[in-house]
């Protein structure tokens, strides 16, 4: 009886504390910890690599409960890793100052958004991307990218998209053995097989015993610069459109 | 011929403690080698290996667990500090032990925990909490539960015990977060404490010059992997962790006695009888927890003890296992951090510019190692030491190094490699020579340990968690099954109650056994 006791108010305390804090300790603690385990990807929230912070809407953690859960697990299949070492107490500490974020002032940019639209649309951006559900599939969805990434993340990845290479978006050409050349985004690999999404959205799935050459572009990404086919204007115009495109938040 | 008989013959004393169809330590013998005698599995018939059942564990954190198999029962340890045991021919649950850990438990590199330890009826963990508990074998009962450091200060326990003689050897973790270090025996029967070697002197203490001012203090040498144990020489052999902090030394300058080192305690008393340093220095976080490989071979015409450790920092080690005198060293993965030939004590040369910085500095291997907690083994048939291997360079920088008790304390960090890709091999290295006689090449680097057998074969998962069989003297692949997880932990064989020899090991969420159909 005692040990069931102690399991449910174990489980009362786990639940009731899945709440961000907000009191001014908390927010203070969770600097330094941000700083010690965020910050190498996130930079200050909203100018690192990694996703932007700086929102009242996270795409992957709209509630504390996900906030924390992502903290404490990571997000499996992207760059975001668990938490090395971090009490509970700390997790909950980084949730709260990481919604704390969410309450400064949004960053503003000073392009267009409207008319980085029609630049979209007119570089031919669509061939690849997909954003509201229209759109290819060579490159990835930006229906939320202004949720996930700074201006200046989307400014470089615009303009010299090797600097900022997509996890998960690895380009791969095989020979097979047969003569056929299969080029296409790496889906998944093993000892054995290469999964890759060729440029007409078919999946192949490709013995490797069966091919003659695999190359990876692990430095390289599928996109080519965008700089010398953009005035500096309408980059500026296009960076606001991708920084809007938030969903429905 | 004669030294082969020798050999085998002590093989043999160090196997007969167990029926072959048993596995009772963590690598199996308390020698390390996580070999099996069983041969009804062989490279006629490993084509038709199938999963006879699998377990599936209720925790996302990684099954890292190996289990000790005895009786027709499995004893294997979930994350972060339960035991379940499953009756080892149809995988069902007969007990299990929950252990509720105290909120904000500081660790390290997930809540995990590599296995137990078996001695009569007692079943033993260490726990994350750093408590070591003696279980029940047949219900899961307590029978006791000490504490053996406070896991306020950090400290933590993930490795499998020991078991030597009537005591139970737990080693320490905590090693980023400036704890200090320290290896512990427990009287199996009672829980009372019978020794403590504390891995890095403390004021007063010869070594302590080896390191700056006072940063003996916070000098960590965790025991984070089991060790092996020789009873002819009534030694027991423990690899030490990296020193505190992490990666940057500039607090700590000088050796750093005793990280990165294999210690020789005496199995008694805990008497240091010497110690072998890998890595003096260490700024690159090449934990030396490996598992030594104990093994009476001719060297040089003479018969000696030998001790095999495939270490993390790319370099492969033969030691008098007696003395402590280094016989042979090479490198058998890619490094760049070091001269390639180390001098004649075993030192390595360092290479200039290759501490971590504030901008990143490349270095080969990467923080993970060349190997790491992946269990290697030794087939005294082939008498080739088998390791998990993984290539892959990282760019490593140094942070704050500021001490708060409890508290991560690392100085620094390490990323892959920017535009390079991990890859891995598991290798069949000739211990008399360090040379590499076969590899077979991996496309990821993989966290799965490897178990050779009698019936020719050497078994390992990839990182995506295919189970592979090799033939054990070219390294051709032989048979495998997609376990369709990620594989952290080491295989081992064992026959159940059907008369079947099974392997095992922990993938993803489960645990996975395979037999003949």
């Amino acid at each position: 009886m005692r040990l069931l006791l102690i399991g449910l108010s174990f489980i009362a305390g786990a639940w009731a504390q899945t709440k961000a804090p907000t009191d001014a300790a908390s927010l203070s603690a969770g600097i330094t910890q941000f700083q010690i385990h965020c910050a190498f990807c996130h930079g200050r929230g909203d100018d690192g690599f990694a996703a932007n912070l700086v929102s009242p809407n996270l795409v992957h953690a709209p509630t504390d409960t996900a906030l924390l859960s992502i903290i404490r697990n990571g997000i499996l299949g992207t760059d975001m890793p668990p938490a090395l070492g971090m009490t509970d107490e700390q997790m909950l500490q980084v949730a709260g100052y990481v919604r704390s974020l969410g309450r400064s002032a949004p960053i503003t940019v000073a392009g267009d958004a409207a008319n980085g639209k029609t630049v979209y649309q007119g570089k031919g951006c669509g061939g690849c991307h997909m954003v509201g559900g229209m759109g290819g599939k060579n490159g990835p969805d930006l229906s939320l990218i202004g949720a996930m990434r700074s201006p200046a993340n989307l400014r470089t990845s615009v303009i010299e998209p090797n600097a900022v290479l997509a996890g998960g978006w690895t380009m791969v050409h095989i020979t097979t053995k047969a003569g056929q050349q299969v080029n296409g985004i790496r889906l998944s690999e093993d000892n054995f097989r290469v999964n890759v999404r060729d440029g007409r959205g078919k999946i192949q799935s490709i013995a490797k015993d069966q091919t003659t050459a695999i190359t990876r572009d692990l430095t390289k990404s599928s996109m080519p610069s965008y700089q010398s086919r953009l005035s500096a204007k309408e980059l500026e115009d296009l960076v606001a459109y991708l920084f809007s495109l938030r969903g429905a938040m | 011929m004669k030294a082969v008989i020798f050999f085998s013959a002590s093989i043999l004393a160090a196997q007969v403690t167990a029926p072959p169809g048993d596995w009772l330590h963590f690598q199996g013998n308390q020698q390390g080698f996580r070999y099996s005698a069983l041969k009804q599995i062989d490279k006629s018939n490993v084509a038709r290996l199938k999963p006879a059942w699998s377990f599936q564990i209720d925790k996302l954190d990684k099954f890292e667990a190996s289990p000790i198999a005895r009786d027709g029962i499995l004893y294997v340890s979930e994350p972060p500090s339960d035991v379940t045991a499953v009756e080892s021919y149809s995988g069902k649950v007969l007990w299990r032990y929950k252990r509720v850990l105290p909120d904000n438990v500081p660790f390290c590199c997930g809540k995990v925990n590599r296995g137990v330890a078996i001695l009569g009826d007692s079943i033993f963990i260490s726990t994350l909490d750093a408590h070591l508990v003696a279980l029940d074998a047949s219900s899961g009962n307590v029978l006791w539960d000490v504490e053996v450091a406070d896991y306020k200060k950090a400290y933590s326990s993930t490795a499998a015990p020991l078991i030597v003689k009537d005591k139970v050897v737990v080693g320490s973790a905590g090693g980023e977060f400036g704890v200090r270090g320290y290896l512990a025996a427990f009287d199996a029967k009672t829980g009372k404490e019978a020794w403590r070697f504390w891995t890095v002197p403390t004021t007063g203490e010869k070594g302590t010059e080896t390191w700056k001012g006072d940063s003996y203090k916070y000098g960590s040498a965790t025991t984070w992997v089991t060790g092996s144990y020789d009873p002819s020489l009534n030694s027991i052999y423990w690899g030490t962790g990296n020193p505190g902090p992490d990666w940057k030394g500039d607090k700590r300058e000088g050796d750093n006695f005793y990280s990165d080192s294999l210690l020789a305690l005496d199995a008694d008393t805990g008497k240091l009888k010497w110690f072998f340093q890998f890595t003096p220095h260490d700024v690159h976080d090449w934990d030396s927890t490996q598992v030594p490989i104990l093994v009476d071979e001719m060297w040089n015409g003479k018969m000696r003890k030998l001790a095999l450790f495939a270490n993390r920092n790319a370099f492969y080690y033969v030691l008098d296992r007696e003395t402590g005198e280094y016989l042979l060293g090479k490198q058998y993965v890619r490094q760049t951090w070091a001269k390639s030939e180390l001098d004649a004590k075993g030192r390595p040369t360092r290479l200039p510019n290759t501490f971590p910085t504030p901008n990143g500095t490349t270095v080969y291997p990467n923080s993970p190692g060349a190997t790491n907690f992946q269990a290697p083994s030794y087939s005294p048939s082939t008498k080739l030491h088998y390791v998990m291997t993984r290539d892959e360079g990282g760019v490593f920088y140094t942070g704050d190094d500021t001490f708060h008790e409890g508290s991560w304390y690392i100085a620094g960090r390490f990323v892959s490699k920017p535009g390079e890709e991990a890859t891995g091999a598991i290798k069949a290295i000739d211990p008399m020579t360090g040379k590499v006689k076969w590899e077979y090449p991996l496309s990821a680097g993989s966290w799965s340990g490897v178990l050779s057998t009698a019936g020719g074969l050497v078994f390992a998962a990839t990182a995506e968690g295919d189970m592979l069989a090799l033939d054990d003297r070219t390294g051709k692949l032989l048979w495998r099954y997609p376990m369709g997880g990620r594989a952290f932990a080491n295989p081992i064989s064992y026959t159940a109650a059907d008369g079947k020899q099974h392997i095992a090991i922990a993938c993803g969420h489960s645990l996975f056994s395979f037999s003949l159909d």
